[in-house]
């Protein structure tokens, strides 16, 4: 997974078409809470909701129950569970457990912040680029190839060797590598959307181009949109969690689930579970995203669960 | 049909002089003077200014961008700031290991992926299929570095002791001399693009299981088999070689993360290294040869389906 070469339709393996039924555009507005009632029926997003909220709930409350301090040196390091610590110390005589506790607000408020930037940029480009049909379009797809052509993790590199290991600096250098990506889906999704006659009505009547734009496609990519949200919502944890995994997202002493993999991984024989609880963090927080997008997936294209079309 | 390859090719080697750009504008974006950020304020300055003439500050940005490209047209990086190697030297040590990490990776990955698609479209709704789905769900959300270090753990460390979790060659050595520093590290690869492949190969044959002529081959007595193998694989296999293309594009940043986890020697446990020193020469040089291998892998996707697209609409129904 993660930053990966493949578009949407691959990623949760689903071809999703945009959302426009044979109704009247005003019908779309609420679209999305229609998928999203729908999505929420299927068992895999019930699963992914609930896995999502649990880390939530870890990540908002784990600081208020959490025994130590994330940075209090309380042992020995690198010892297995005791009665006072939970999962043992980590390499430096730290708690795990309240270093878990503490360590999910960072990639939780990074990821969210760079998939919000990363789709809401890209899918404006899309929307203008399939509205303007003409060198706009050229223009805003040829930058695109031209990021498209960095994989995530090494703009995301390049970004730090230059500028600095800055929290805001990843957030940002993930959410551009998101921006053609979810371009390109919203855009060709938005190309049928264009040809139909309430566009050409609204532009026979005289509306503002951006009322066209916001007012009549963007409620029609509403799918698309949503799948896009959940997608790059997987691979914004996934990069993040690797950036500080490296060492070069969130420095020490702060207490975060990819630094503490990065500062306990050579005591990985000696004391496992300061790796593997923050792993299994990260894992499941990524699988939750990801049921839940290909729960809105399948409910986009009206499929029940049952067949696996 | 020579005229949109042409055209393809074009647009890969524009995609590449903008790429360059990007990549030069990084060492513009340092803070401060470059040779000064590169090498930390404890450096001499005679080290500053051997820096300061090798990158050519002195001169303009137009001409500094020029004797740069040059240098990586013709395959010379300068020199690394951290240990006063030639770059070209360092990749050279490393490139090797690298390809041959992603090249058993995809030789495994690729086969693997178009059985399990065959597979899991002959079961289709059946138990299997659902588990299937699930699985390559659950992988492909997975970033690799999780999957790397879950790898470790069940095979090299907690539960069986089967391979080294650490790929430590000695100096000198090549990793095809080593293959059980190769097993952990390409199985991680194998885990996270086998979902991909193998759900659009396996969308694919559903598609082509449907249509009339494996109805008539079925009709006409063939052996299931042969209907299969012979008939309906061909026809199904061109979008997962696209996807299998893109896959092995998507490795070229993936083995960043998956060398750093095992300690393997490549460029990409090289590429971090050098982001954590701001080694920027050694820096641009991999991030170039990455996104090259990109670009090219891109193309290669791109040919494929102009050379089979009218294949591909007689598949559908």
């Amino acid at each position: 997974m993660s930053g990966q070469a493949v578009d949407t339709a691959v990623g949760v393996g689903l071809e999703v078409p945009p959302s426009a039924g044979p109704g009247a555009p005003s019908l779309q507005k609420r679209a999305w809470l229609g998928i999203l009632r729908n999505a929420l029926r299927l068992g895999r997003t019930k699963i992914g909701v609930a896995i999502v909220l649990l880390l939530i709930a870890i990540a908002l409350f784990g600081p208020l129950i959490a025994p130590h301090s994330p940075t209090a040196f309380i042992g020995v390091p690198n010892t297995g569970p005791s009665s006072d610590a939970l999962f043992g110390t980590d390499a430096l005589g730290r708690d795990v457990w309240s270093r878990f506790l503490n360590g999910g607000r960072s990639v939780l408020w990074m990821s969210v912040a760079a998939t919000l930037l990363g789709v809401g940029l890209g899918v404006i480009i899309g929307l203008v680029a399939a509205y303007a049909r003409n060198w706009l379009d050229d223009v805003l797809m040829r930058a695109s190839d031209v990021v498209l052509a960095f994989p995530q993790i090494i703009l995301a590199l390049l970004a730090v060797s230059a500028i600095g290991s800055k929290l805001w600096l990843i957030v940002v250098v993930v959410a551009i590598g998101h921006v053609p990506r979810v371009a390109r889906v919203i855009r060709a999704a938005a190309q049928e959307v264009v040809e139909r006659d309430f566009v050409k009505a609204a532009e026979a009547v005289g509306e503002k181009r951006s009322r066209i734009v916001f007012g009549e496609l963007l409620p029609n990519v509403t799918s698309p949109l949503l799948v896009e949200l959940g997608l790059r919502m997987t691979y914004s944890i996934g990069l993040i969690a690797a950036v500080s995994f490296l060492g070069l997202g969130l420095q020490p002493p702060s207490s975060d689930w990819g630094l503490m993999i990065n500062e306990n991984r050579l005591s990985i024989t000696v004391q496992a579970w300061a790796v593997v609880v923050p792993v299994i963090a990260i894992g499941l927080l990524t699988i939750g995203t990801n049921l839940i997008t290909d729960g809105i997936a399948r409910a986009a294209i009206g499929i029940d669960g049952r067949s696996n079309r | 049909m020579t005229r949109l390859i042409v055209r393809r090719l074009l647009l890969g080697l524009l995609t590449l002089w903008l790429i360059s750009l990007v990549v030069f504008a990084a060492m513009l974006a340092l803070p401060g003077d470059a040779a000064t950020a590169i090498l930390g304020r404890e450096a001499t300055p005679e080290r500053v200014a051997a820096l300061r003439d090798q990158l050519n500050l002195e001169d303009s940005v137009v001409s500094q961008y020029l004797q740069w490209i040059g240098g990586v047209i013709t395959g010379s990086f300068g020199e690394s700031a951290a240990t006063q190697q030639p770059v070209s030297e360092l990749l050279s040590e490393r490139v090797g290991n690298s390809l041959f990490l992603v090249f058993v990776a995809s030789i495994v990955a690729i086969p693997l992926s178009i059985v399990i698609g065959v597979w899991l479209a002959m079961k289709r709704d059946k138990p299997v299929d659902h588990v299937g789905s699930t699985v390559s769900l659950i992988l492909a959300a997975l970033p690799e570095f999780v999957i790397g270090l879950g790898l470790v753990l069940l095979f090299a460390t907690s539960v069986f002791q089967w391979f080294p979790a650490v790929s430590l060659l000695a100096p000198g050595e090549r990793a095809w001399e080593a293959p059980e520093y190769v097993v952990l590290p390409a199985a991680t690869l194998v885990l996270a693009v086998t979902p991909y492949i193998s759900r659009i190969m396996r969308g694919s044959m559903v598609e082509v299981l449907e249509s009339e002529y494996v109805t008539m081959a079925r009709l006409k007595g063939l052996p299931e088999r042969t209907v299969i193998w012979r008939h309906a694989v061909p026809n199904a296999i061109v979008p997962a070689i696209q996807v299998a293309a893109l896959q092995l594009a998507w490795m070229a940043g993936g083995v960043v993360l998956v060398e750093y986890v095992f300690s393997y020697p490549g460029i990409g446990q090289l590429l971090v290294e050098a982001v954590a020193n701001r080694d920027m020469l050694v820096v641009q040089a991999v991030v170039m040869l990455a996104a090259a291998v990109y670009v090219l892998m891109n193309l290669v996707a791109d040919l494929a389906t102009i050379l089979v697209t009218p294949k591909l609409r007689t598949a559908a129904r």
